[in-house]
C-alpha cells in the first residue's frame, strides 16, 4: 500500500506530460542512429581488415609497403608502386588546388562585391556535385591529348589525375576557407586598416593567420578527398604499376588499382586488394586525426 | 506417430518417383579451363531453368585437369580452351568445339603498319621492341593493356606470350572501352581487345599475314584464337549428349555469341 502511494505520484506526472515521453522517445531514436552509424564504420573496418590478413600475415606489411614488384599472376604483391603513384597525385593536386581555392576563397570573402560572390559560390558548388565519372570522361577527352601535345608521350599521367582531381577538391577548400574568413570579427579588418596597413597587407598579414586552423582543416579534407578518389583518377593516369618519381609518368593509384583490379581478382589476389584497401584506410583516417587536431587547437587559441 | 511419418514420407517418395518418370532428371559434374567455366555457368543456368529436375555443377580447375577428369569418368563432361593434344586423343577423348574466342590486335587507325607476325608481337608487349621504326613504323610504341586478371589478358598472354612476362611499361585499362578510347587517342599505341567489341575507332592488324575475321578463326587460321570445346570420354550419351545438344542448339550458341565468342561451323 504504501510503496503503491509512493510510485502512483510519479508515474502519472510521465503520463501527465507527454512532452517527456516524446523528448525520450527522441533520444534513444537518435541514440540508434548514432550507435548504427558506429557500428557500420566499426563492421567496414573488421571487414576490410580481416579480408587482407591473410595476405599482411603471408608477405608481411613491411615487405608490401617497400615492395616495387605488384605482379598478382606471379603473386607479388608490392605495392610501393601504388603508394607513390597516390602520393604524388595527391601533393600534385594540392600544389594546383590550394592557390586557387585559397585565392578564390579570400577573393570571395574579402574583395568581391556581395553579388558576384552569390552568383560565384552557386556554381562553385555544383562543381561539387558532378559525379567523378564525367571528370574523369573529360580527362580522357580533352585532358589527356592536350597532355600528349604538350609534353609528348602519352598523356596518360600522373599530372592528368593531379589536374583532374584539383578541379574535384577545389569546392570543398574554397568553402571552408570562404567560411573561416567569414567568420572573422570585423574588428580584425578595422583595427589592420585604421593602423594604415592596405588591404592587401591586411589580407596577407591579418587575416590569413587568423584563418590558417580553418585554411589547414580544408586542405586536409580535400587530401583525404584526393587519396580516395577512385574513378576520375583511374580513367586518366594510366594504371602503369612501376615506381616513378615524374609527374608525365603513368602511375598507378591505391583506390584506382583496387576499383580496375576487385571485379576478376580471386583468393590471395582479392586479399592483397584488401591489404591495399586497409593501408589507404589507415592513411586516411590519419588524416582524419590531424584535421580534428587542428581544429580542436584552432578553437583553443581563439 | 513415428509409423504414420514414415509412411507418409514414403507414399510422397513413390508418388514423387512416379510423377518424375516422364521427365529427365539427373546431375551432371561439368569440370576443366576456368576460362570457359564463366561461360558454361551460364549455359547450365540457361538448361537448368529449361530442365528444372537437372543439376548441372560446374567446376574450373583447368584444362588439363578437365580433360584428365572426363577421361578418368570424375566429370561428365571436360572443359578445354586449347587444342586437345594426341595423347588425350588416343585415351579416347571426343572433343567438341562450342566456340572459339578470338583477340584482335589493334592500333591507331593512321599507323602504318598492317601486318604483324605474332613473334614481333610478343616482343613488343614483352617491351623489346620499343619503336615502330623497327617493324615499319614511326615514333615510339605506347603498349596498352588489360588489368591484372582480366579474361582477355589472360587468353592473350596464353596465346601470344608464350611465358614471355609483359612489360610494366604499359597502359593499363579496365575494359576493352577503355583500351579503344585510348588507342583511338594516341597515334602510337598497340593493344589488344575482344575481337567482339571492336570498331572502327582503331585498326585491326593482320596476324602472321592473315586477317581477323570471324572466318579465319572459325577456319584456324588467324593465330591469336583458340577453341573452347567440351570433352567425354568415347561418344557423348544421355544427359552428357542431351546437355551439349543444348548447348550446340540455337539458345545456347547465342548465349555464347552474346558474350562476344565466335560461334558457327
Amino acid at each position: 500500500m504504501k510503496k503503491n502511494s509512493v510510485e502512483t505520484p510519479s508515474t502519472h506526472t510521465i503520463h501527465k506530460d507527454p512532452g517527456a515521453r516524446k523528448e525520450k522517445t527522441i533520444h534513444i531514436v537518435l541514440l540508434l542512429a548514432a550507435t548504427v552509424s558506429l557500428l557500420a564504420l566499426f563492421l567496414i573496418t573488421a571487414f576490410v581488415v580481416g579480408e587482407g590478413w591473410p595476405v599482411m600475415v603471408k608477405h608481411g606489411p613491411l615487405n608490401l609497403i617497400l615492395g616495387t614488384d605488384w605482379t598478382p599472376s606471379r603473386l607479388s604483391f608490392g605495392m610501393l608502386p601504388q603508394l607513390t603513384g597516390t602520393l604524388l597525385v595527391t601533393l600534385g593536386a594540392l600544389l594546383i588546388a590550394v592557390p586557387l581555392g585559397v585565392g578564390c576563397a579570400i577573393f570571395l570573402a574579402e574583395l568581391s562585391s556581395e553579388k558576384v560572390a552569390n552568383l560565384l559560390r552557386p556554381c562553385i558548388s555544383l562543381l561539387a556535385a558532378v559525379p567523378s565519372v564525367v571528370y574523369g570522361f573529360l580527362g580522357v577527352i580533352a585532358l589527356v591529348p592536350l597532355l600528349r601535345s604538350t609534353f609528348g608521350g602519352s598523356g596518360y599521367s600522373l599530372l592528368a589525375g593531379s589536374i583532374v582531381l584539383a578541379i574535384m577538391i577545389l569546392p570543398s577548400i574554397i568553402n571552408i576557407s570562404e567560411d573561416t574568413l567569414r567568420a572573422l570579427p570585423i574588428d580584425y579588418r578595422e583595427a589592420s586598416l585604421a593602423l594604415g596597413s592596405t588591404r592587401w597587407q591586411t589580407i596577407w598579414r591579418v587575416l590569413l593567420p587568423a584563418a590558417r586552423p580553418g585554411i589547414v582543416v580544408s586542405i586536409i579534407l580535400a587530401m583525404g578527398r584526393a587519396i580516395g578518389e577512385t574513378m576520375a583518377v583511374m580513367m586518366v593516369t594510366g594504371n602503369r604499376a612501376k615506381v616513378t618519381g615524374a609527374l608525365l609518368d603513368p602511375g598507378a593509384t591505391m583506390a584506382g588499382t583496387i576499383g580496375l583490379e576487385w571485379s576478376y581478382a580471386a583468393d590471395e589476389h582479392s586479399s592483397a586488394l584488401f591489404a591495399l584497401g586497409t593501408f589507404l584506410f589507415i592513411v586516411i583516417m590519419l588524416l582524419n586525426g590531424v584535421a580534428q587536431l587542428v581544429t580542436s587547437r584552432g578553437r583553443v587559441s581563439q | 506417430m513415428k509409423r504414420f511419418l514414415v509412411l507418409l514420407v514414403s507414399v510422397l517418395a513413390l508418388s514423387l518417383g512416379i510423377a518424375g518418370c516422364g521427365r529427365r532428371s539427373g546431375s551432371l559434374t561439368v569440370v576443366g579451363s576456368t576460362s570457359v567455366q564463366p561461360f558454361m555457368e551460364m549455359l547450365a543456368e540457361k538448361y537448368q531453368s529449361e530442365n528444372p529436375d537437372i543439376q548441372v555443377n560446374v567446376q574450373g580447375g583447368g584444362s588439363s585437369a578437365g580433360v584428365k577428369s572426363a577421361i578418368d569418368g570424375i566429370a561428365d563432361l571436360g572443359m578445354a580452351s586449347r587444342e586437345i593434344k594426341d595423347s588425350e586423343l588416343a585415351e579416347g577423348i571426343t572433343p567438341i568445339v562450342i566456340a572459339r574466342d578470338g583477340i584482335a590486335v589493334a592500333v591507331h587507325p593512321e599507323n602504318a603498319v598492317s601486318d604483324l607476325t605474332i613473334e614481333e608481337i610478343r616482343a613488343i608487349f614483352a617491351g623489346e621492341i620499343t619503336s615502330w621504326e623497327a617493324i615499319g613504323g614511326v615514333g615510339d610504341i605506347v603498349v596498352v593493356m588489360r588489368e591484372e586478371g582480366s579474361g582477355t589478358r589472360g587468353a592473350f598472354e596464353e596465346i601470344v606470350m608464350n611465358k614471355v612476362e609483359t612489360t610494366k611499361d604499359s597502359i593499363v585499362q579496365g575494359s576493352t572501352g577503355a583500351v579503344m578510347s585510348a588507342i583511338a587517342g594516341e597515334p602510337n599505341a598497340i593493344g589488344y581487345i575482344s575481337l567482339a567489341n571492336a570498331n572502327a575507332t582503331v585498326k585491326l592488324l593482320d596476324v602472321n599475314g592473315v586477317e581477323t575475321t570471324n572466318e579465319n578463326i572459325l577456319n584456324g587460321s588467324y593465330a591469336i584464337a583458340r577453341p573452347f570445346s567440351v570433352c567425354t570420354k568415347g561418344d557423348a550419351t544421355g544427359l552428357a549428349k542431351d546437355f551439349i545438344d543444348f548447348i550446340m542448339g540455337e539458345v545456347g550458341q547465342q548465349v555464347l555469341a552474346d558474350e562476344g565468342l565466335v560461334v558457327g561451323k
